[in-house]
């Protein structure tokens, strides 16, 4: 087990914190430390021991693993404010469930710290600096105490200042608590000293060079031992320059946990991710850091004056300000402005006799334009959607002043309801197309996702509307909007019917749900672009000819459909099965994970998903259609893409530094067999039981000659093989905690950052997917140790080995994740849950198995015969109506 | 003669089953737990178990006998309350010294008995140091929750004056039980640690915690492996959970035990939850039943019982645990 190799250090608050070799950096929260937080001070020296409380509860809620804690100040008693504060630490279980660091210059607070923690904490520190029998007798004590230990390079002589005192003081400290104290090698972390660079004094030059080498010295030569730094002293030149301070934090970080630094008291807020770090800046930055040369300090002063505080300033230009007010709106609708928005509407609201005639005049006019623009493809959605901000703050500014009067009421082209279905939770797309509609002069009654029928049925007839539209992504939904149409047919109802979202298509609207609806129209919208042309004809003057179009197309669309499935043959379920994905099963090829079980991941670092990040379907997203990074400099859309993309990289740094979303994961990894179409997954001892039973769905389509029928149970060792063979499943978010923000975005009328945001974190949740899969490759079950791919690559999918979705093409059958969330008991350990219709709740959630076998690979399932689903009933103990449902889109 | 660590190896060991069951069947008085010691003494002694090896000796060693005789490889002191912090609501501070001394001692000659009658199965005594009733991690007072009842410093002397005496009396083994609070156990180790310096001896150490319900966490918040990491600074011979739980309810936590401790992993459970009448109403053949699963699932090194069981039940397990292999320690 990986988790005993000697050099696992294991802690405890109430829950165990095991750092392994493997481990990320362990980051120890640092502000419960009144050297280091003015703030905390005051509230220690003011005995305010609450707001004390809920400085460290936001350190460990905001992902601190270890939190550390400092009393150390003249003015106050450092051994009584200790006491105090961890015993109430104690009986927060919110806080006291991560491993505590005593961090104290006397002995004597660390004492009294270690009587008060239950768990294993960390001493931070001890040092050779008055003594060999001091560093023995303060060595044995923390042994007693159950704790682990941070010894400082710090001997009688002095602190060590160069790579060869470091390697000296750790190599003597080590000796003496490994073969006198016989202190546990993986409990011992060295705290090299970390030195501020740029200092200005040539035999600072090589401060942090020297730490790097020591550390790789430490890691290389001290077996178990740990390295662990206060960053934020390597930046101490540039205090008061933020911008600098973070890069430099950055990159030195970068390059410490590359030499073996695995923990560190690092200041999150104070962090730039090292990839974002400007190019020229880190150039400069790294000079200095590696001592690449003489004048590396010189050139990175000059540099840090340019910039200063927030960072380098772009010159605006304001010139728009000068024309008239009604052109001043337009352009800042157009451009989506939103600085001078309430002066404008303001000033402009004097020209008026009534404050509604600004919206209808002048507002509406330059909506116009964007509509227009955007209808000859000269704008592009994101552009729209900063402009619909724009307008919904001008609109909300007006809203009093129009209330206030009499029959203050604003006309509008139409009424459109719009809803994600019960079931579902996905509504990037509902809300672009809200966001369109809105700009066009639409009034949108959005109620939201999940929304049963009869809300909508009953809003609808409430509220008068034109227009429903209804919004699924995953294929439950596709059931749900069939009931939908059938309950307005019961419900007399002659409302035109829109029908959008992922997995619709118009063969599906037109085969399943439109003939369901005779009443009133139902039309599909392919995406948000056409949603304003489809809601024009529907309400306009030539509604009818449109509509005659409709059904013509679709009655085609229905015939067309039926003689293609006549066509297509399908082989029966026995056939099928006779021409299985075969495999010459080999024990060599099933290679036994190195962890086996559940593994969780409690709070992933973001910023290491940031680079695992596939930005194409981004863009997609946004209707902007091209490959990323090409589609920066698309002819046609690159301009709005980079602007995007800024817009993108600015918002993930933020969700990174501020730590919007927390990421969450759970890994499980079990030996399993396959019998038939079906895949056991036994519990990791003896004698196995089986834990779950994972139904596979074969392809039916005929195949030419030698082309397999492929079902995933195929790329598991069948039972009879007597090949031991292994099966993993996982379940990641990203999406814990984006609620809030979204509702200030909400708040604020700000679709563009609230949809941003969404897909920012939908990205994150898949780059997780991609690098969860990647540690699962490479070492939670370490098939392939040694694969070094690209980002493009593992887009590509070059990797060894499948991570198949339940809900996606080689497996469609949502019922399957039910299983899947109890095997991993996913819900408790990562908090995502499942709906009726088994989306994931939160929506940036990625779910699937793991196949590793080298032959395994991706497929689309097809079309399947009501034979086999009959076969599935039966085996899943379910009924055929039950499954026929759920796999209603695959059914011939 | 095989060392404890040696037969470890071999087979699963088992622990005795509960004193204060046993010492219920005499239906003692009063004056029982006086006889010879505390005739004049001002407090109520009934219900002071620990006092037993000193007023009523023979029914102590004849409950040792009873175990033993089950099939029992260790016999625990009856010392669960022989700190000075236990003994204090009795006003018997002074005698915790007798009552650990003597315990280990009576323990110990019983053991002898059964060793010298069957060379080949040797009989080990344990001293008992139970959580004592206060909790270092959990303030008495809900509105002042900084406040601590007793200290880590005075746990620490308590225990050491437990251990010296134990030790003093004989004993093979020690075993910190019934660990609520895992300061207070921190506490005993530190004092077993300190005492073993002086003495220039170290026997072997079982530590066992309790899991107060099914969350899953000790009764200071501390989930089962959070528990095994805090305890693990110090090389036990067994880690591992008694009381509280029922058999089958404790089979989870062993699993964490199982899969992460590096020592020795034991358990003794009660015999299922008390009733409403405050009695444990498994018989043994329900319990064996249950322990067959930890046993199937090769959970265990050490096992026996806690609240509510007997010989009759020690009797079941041990004759079930005999037909299977002992757990493997890393």
């Amino acid at each position: 087990m990986s988790e005993n190799t000697k050099s696992t250090l294991k802690l405890s608050g109430l829950e165990p914190l095991i750092v392994t070799p493997q481990s990320n950096f362990v980051n120890v929260g640092e502000r419960t430390n009144v050297t280091g937080s003015r703030a905390f001070l005051r509230m220690i020296k003011e005995g305010d021991f609450e707001a004390a409380l809920a400085v460290a509860r936001d350190q460990v809620e905001g992902g601190a693993q270890i939190i550390d804690i400092n009393m150390d100040e003249g003015m106050i008693d450092g051994k009584e404010a200790m006491v105090k504060f961890l015993n109430l630490i104690a009986s927060e279980p919110d806080i006291s469930r991560v491993p505590i660091m005593i961090d104290s210059s006397k002995w004597e607070i660390i004492e009294a710290g270690l009587k008060c923690i239950q768990g294993k904490g960390i001493v931070n520190s001890i040092s050779l600096k008055e003594g060999e029998e001091n560093f023995i007798s303060q060595a044995k004590k923390v042994k007693r105490y159950g704790a682990a230990v941070i010894v400082m390079a710090f001997d009688e002589k002095g602190q060590a200042d160069s790579y060869e005192r470091r390697i000296e003081i750790c190599k003597r400290s080590y000796d003496i608590l490994v073969d006198v104290v016989h202190f546990a090698k993986e409990d011992i972390i060295f705290d090299p000293n970390i030195f501020p660079v740029a200092t200005g004094m040539e035999e600072h030059n090589n401060n942090a060079v020297d730490f790097f080498r020591a550390t790789k010295w430490i890691r290389e030569n001290l077996p178990g031992a740990h390295v662990s730094g206060g960053v934020s002293n390597v930046s101490f030149s540039f205090r008061g320059n933020d911008k600098m301070r973070e890069s430099m934090h950055s990159a030195f970080l970068y390059h410490a946990i590359q030499n073996g630094m695995d923990m560190g008291i690092v200041n999150p807020a104070m962090l730039e991710v090292y990839s974002d770090i400007d190019k020229e800046l880190l150039i400069f930055v790294e000079d200095v850091l590696l001592n690449r040369r003489p004048d590396a300090t010189e050139r990175l002063l000059e540099y840090a004056e340019t910039v200063k505080g927030d960072g380098k300033k772009r010159e605006i230009d304001l010139s728009w300000r000068n024309v008239p007010v009604n052109e001043r709106l337009a352009h800042a609708l157009v451009k989506g402005i939103v600085e001078f928005i309430d002066e404008d509407v303001e000033e402009c609201r004097h020209q008026f006799s009534r404050p509604i005639e600004v919206i209808e005049g002048p507002l509406m006019d330059g909506m116009n334009i964007v509509g227009d623009l955007f209808g000859s493809g000269k704008m592009f959605l994101p552009q729209v959607v900063k402009s619909a901000r724009v307008m919904k703050k001008a609109v909300a500014y007006l809203l009093p002043f129009i209330e206030a009067e009499k029959d203050g009421v604003r006309s509008f082209s139409g009424k459109v309801l719009m809803a994600t279905v019960k079931g579902d939770v996905h509504d990037i797309g509902k809300n672009i197309v809200g966001v369109v509609l809105g700009c066009n002069n639409y009034e949108v009654i959005d109620l939201g996702v999940m929304v049963p029928f009869d809300k909508i049925i009953q809003t609808a007839i409430d509220e008068k509307v034109d227009v429903i539209g209804l919004s699924g992504l995953i294929t439950p939904s596709l059931d749900e909007m069939v009931t939908m149409a059938k309950e307005m047919e019961r419900a007399n109802l002659t409302i035109p019917l829109m029908i959008g979202g992922a997995t619709t298509s118009k063969v599906h609207t037109a085969v399943k749900i439109e003939q369901n609806y005779t009443k009133g129209q139902t039309v599909h919208v392919l995406d948000a672009s056409r949603a304003v042309t489809v809601v024009e004809s529907l309400l306009g003057q030539k509604k009818d000819a449109f509509v005659e179009e409709l059904k013509v197309e679709y009655t085609r669309v229905r015939e067309h459909h039926e003689k293609h499935r006549g066509a297509k043959q399908l082989l029966s379920l026995a056939e099928a099965r006779k021409n299985k994905f075969a495999i010459n099963w080999k024990q060599e090829d099933c290679i036994q994970p190195a962890k086996l079980g559940l593994t969780k991941f409690e709070d992933y670092p973001l910023s290491e998903l940031v680079d695992y990040i596939d930005w194409t379907p981004f863009f997609q997203t946004w209707e902007l259609h091209g490959r990323f990074p090409n589609i920066l400099s698309d002819e046609v859309v690159g301009n709005e893409a980079t602007k995007l993309y800024a817009d993108a990289q600015q918002m993930l740094k933020q969700i990174i530094d501020q730590k919007w979303l927390k990421a969450k994961a759970v890994v499980g990894l079990f030996p399993a067999n396959s019998v038939g179409d079906d895949i056991e997954i036994y519990s990791n001892e003896s004698p196995k039981t089986i834990l779950n039973i994972q139904h596979s769905l074969r392809q039916q389509t005929k195949k030419t000659a030698g082309q397999p029928n492929i079902a995933l149970s195929d790329f598991i060792a069948p039972k009879d093989t007597l090949v031991e063979d292994y099966i993993g499943g996982f379940v990641v978010t990203t999406g814990l905690g984006i609620e809030e923000h979204i509702q200030r975005f909400e708040k604020d009328h700000d679709d563009y950052n609230s949809i941003l945001l969404k897909a920012l974190a939908d990205r994150l949740a898949e780059a997780f997917a991609e690098k969860l899969h990647e540690i699962v490759r490479t070492d939670l079950w370490g098939y392939d140790k040694n694969e070094k791919l690209s980002n493009l690559e593992l887009i590509n999918e070059s990797y060894l080995g499948i991570r198949p979705a339940p809900g996606y093409p080689a497996c469609p059958d949502h019922t399957e994740k039910t299983g899947l969330f109890k095997l991993l008991n996913a819900t408790e350990l990562t908090g995502v849950s499942l709906t009726e219709s088994l989306a994931m709740m939160p929506t940036s959630s990625v779910s699937g198995w793991y196949f590793a076998h080298k032959e395994a690979k991706y497929f689309g399932l097809g079309k399947i015969t009501e034979e086999q689903v009959a076969d599935i009933a039966a085996r899943k103990n379910s009924s055929f109506e039950k499954m026929e449902r759920w796999l209603s889109s695959v059914i011939h | 003669m095989k060392t404890i660590q040696e037969l470890l190896k071999t087979r699963i060991l088992i622990l005795d089953g509960a004193m204060g069951t046993m010492i219920q069947r005499h239906k003692l008085e009063e004056e029982d737990f006086r006889r010879g010691w505390f005739e004049n003494h001002d407090k109520s002694l009934k219900g002071n178990n620990d006092l037993l090896s000193l007023t009523r000796p023979e029914i102590i060693k004849e409950i040792h006998r009873k175990y033993f005789e089950a099939g029992a490889d260790i016999a625990e002191t009856n010392t669960f309350s022989g700190t000075w912090i236990a003994q204090a609501d009795y006003g018997l501070e002074k005698y915790v010294y007798d009552i650990n001394f003597q315990s280990a001692k009576i323990a110990k000659e019983v053991a002898a008995e059964f060793t010298a009658l069957n060379p080949d199965k040797p009989r080990f005594v344990a001293g008992s140091i139970g959580p004592t009733n206060r909790t270092a991690s959990i303030s008495p007072d809900v509105n002042d929750p900084g406040f601590r009842g007793i200290s880590f410093d005075e746990l620490v002397d308590a225990y050491k004056n437990q251990v010296n005496a134990l030790m003093d009396g004989g004993v093979d083994i020690l075993l910190v039980e019934t660990v609520f609070d895992t300061l207070n156990a921190k506490a005993a180790l530190f004092a077993i640690d300190v005492v073993y310096e002086e003495r220039k001896i170290q026997l072997p150490i079982m530590v066992s915690g309790t899991i107060t319900d099914q969350s899953g966490r000790t009764l200071t918040g501390q989930t089962t492996e959070a528990f095994l990491i805090s305890m693990s600074h110090m090389p036990l011979l067994t880690i591992g959970l008694n009381c509280a739980l029922g058999a089958s309810m404790m089979r989870p936590y062993l699993q964490i035990l199982n899969q992460k401790a590096s020592f020795g992993v034991s358990a003794h459970p009660n015999a299922g939850l008390p009733n409403e009448f405050g009695k444990y109403d498994e018989t043994p053949e329900i319990m064996a039943d249950q322990i067959k699963e930890f046993l199937d699932e090769g959970l265990v090194n050490i096992i026996g019982g806690c609240c509510g069981t007997t010989p009759e039940h020690i009797r079941a397990i041990a004759e079930l645990a005999a037909n299977y292999k002992p757990r493997e320690i890393l």
